[in-house]
């Protein structure tokens, strides 16, 4: 018994020593199920780094992209122009989440049944706290701006210009090249609206004096670019490039359908973590430990997707 | 586990989480810098964008290596073992240059695609495959 104590804790392996694998012990002193989530996680990693890569090229090949400060400003409760705070709240809940996961585990190897169900449970809220929130940003995104995988409402502009009043006369409204604007649909609400002086709008989709509303209802203001060779000619307001939207949901869907089952997980083995079942199997709750690995490449993978899709 | 006792590794655990709070709020700091919402006109400035960049994706970085080698408890495993998972992950470096090469490629193409829709053709003074082919391509007279 002493003797196997000492190979287990000895973490230094010489590789050359030839020992390790001769046979007849694990020369990565892990176990089967341990060694074969750690492979699992490895693929997944490059599932997703084949997505973010996708995404990446996309985006070089476009000559606009959505401004994420300004995609992604709203948060519940009717606040607005708040660039990134929600999604950083979303950080903090995986970020804790991960450190719950950790005592989990700890409180495993100790085989405190009573700590790893706390400290478990305590994981699967802040699992489903980001899931919330997700559904929230994709709510939003959805039912009140109008973003699909198809359409992409976010727009920039690629010269300045100054837009133009509702009966076709110019304004005072200037902009310059690489600022963002939302396509707005006619007849919604999007909370961040300016107060209207109560008049009516004519949104009927066709030709107005001040802006092109399409079949589906977006208004396309008009404006008169102010530089460059155009400069002098009336243009409209168009979608941003399209693969914006189908990258967004589909990617942070899949992250979203992986927490999804991670919390699932968690849940099942948090049952069974409670009714003693690896108390009996004495093996310092592996199970736990398997599932943390899980649950911790989840929030690893939303450092990348908070990167590219909301800081860069 | 045998590297830390409890109570240190306890600590070690609540460490982690206000590092990793404390990294990702300097990055939204530098992402928002970057934006022009911290300092207005920082956003006009054109090279601002590539340090800021390179920042950020250093801190996920740091971000990726402390959840794998402290939750994760990589520093703890076999090297060897560690090594299989973490040499594969080296490809992808390869992955992202040739991708972004390719993005950008297919931005140019858009754009030489572009300027060929707006020229305006004087009927009779070209021949239909100019235009369209690059010069150096040899094309048979039109008979057409």
């Amino acid at each position: 018994m002493a003797t196997t104590e000492t190979v287990l804790e000895h973490h230094d392996v010489h590789d050359h020593s030839g020992d390790a694998w001769s046979g007849g012990k694990s020369p990565f002193k892990a176990s089967y199920g341990k060694l074969m989530m750690w492979y699992f996680l490895l693929s997944d990693a490059f599932t997703f780094a084949g997505f973010l890569i996708a995404y990446g090229a996309l985006r070089f090949s476009s000559p606009t992209w959505p401004v994420p400060d300004f995609v992604f400003s709203t948060a519940p409760f009717g606040i607005h122009h708040a660039p990134l705070i929600f999604v950083t709240i979303m950080s903090f809940l995986l970020i804790i989440s991960s450190v719950t996961m950790v005592r989990a585990v700890q409180e495993g190897h100790r085989e405190n049944k009573n700590g790893v169900v706390f400290w478990m449970l305590l994981t699967v809220l802040g699992g489903l706290g980001f899931l919330s929130c997700q559904a929230w940003e994709w709510t939003n995104l959805i039912g009140t701006e109008h973003m699909s995988v198809t359409t992409n409402p976010f727009g920039s502009h690629t010269e300045d210009g100054v837009y133009l009043n509702e009966d076709g006369t110019e304004s005072e409204e200037t902009f310059k090249a690489g600022s963002s604007f939302l396509l707005h649909k006619a007849g919604a609400h999007h909370g961040d609206d300016h107060a209207e002086g109560g008049h009516e709008h004519d949104y009927t989709p066709g030709d107005h004096p001040g802006y092109v509303v399409d079949e589906k209802g977006f208004i396309h203001r008009k404006f008169i670019v102010l530089e460059g060779k155009d400069a002098g000619m009336v243009k409209t307001e168009s979608f941003g490039p399209a693969a914006f939207g189908a990258l967004f949901f589909f990617i942070t869907g899949f992250h979203g359908f992986h927490v999804f089952s991670g919390v699932v997980f968690l849940l099942i083995i948090l049952i069974n973590a409670g009714s003693g079942l690896y108390m009996a199997r004495k093996n310092g709750h592996e199970m736990v430990e398997k599932i943390g690995l899980y649950w911790h490449f989840v929030d690893l993978v939303w450092v990348f997707v908070f990167l590219v899709f909301y800081l860069l | 586990m045998g590297h830390l006792n409890y109570d240190d590794a306890k600590k070690a655990v609540f460490r982690g989480l206000w590092l990793l709070a404390a990294v990702t709020l300097v990055e939204v700091f530098f992402s928002l810098l970057g934006k022009g919402h911290v300092i207005g006109g920082v956003k006009e400035i054109g090279w601002v964008a590539y340090p800021i960049g390179l920042i950020l994706i250093g801190l996920s970085l740091y971000k990726a290596y402390f959840i794998i080698y402290e939750f994760m408890h990589m520093r703890y495993e076999a090297k060897s073992l560690a090594m299989t998972v973490l040499l594969p992950t080296i490809l992808l470096v390869w992955a992202i240059i040739a991708f972004f090469q390719e993005g950008d490629a297919w931005k140019g193409r858009r754009e030489q695609i572009k300027e060929k829709n707006e020229e305006s053709a004087e009927p009779g003074t070209t021949t239909p495959q100019e235009g369209f082919i690059p010069t150096d391509v040899y094309v048979p007279e039109w008979k057409g």
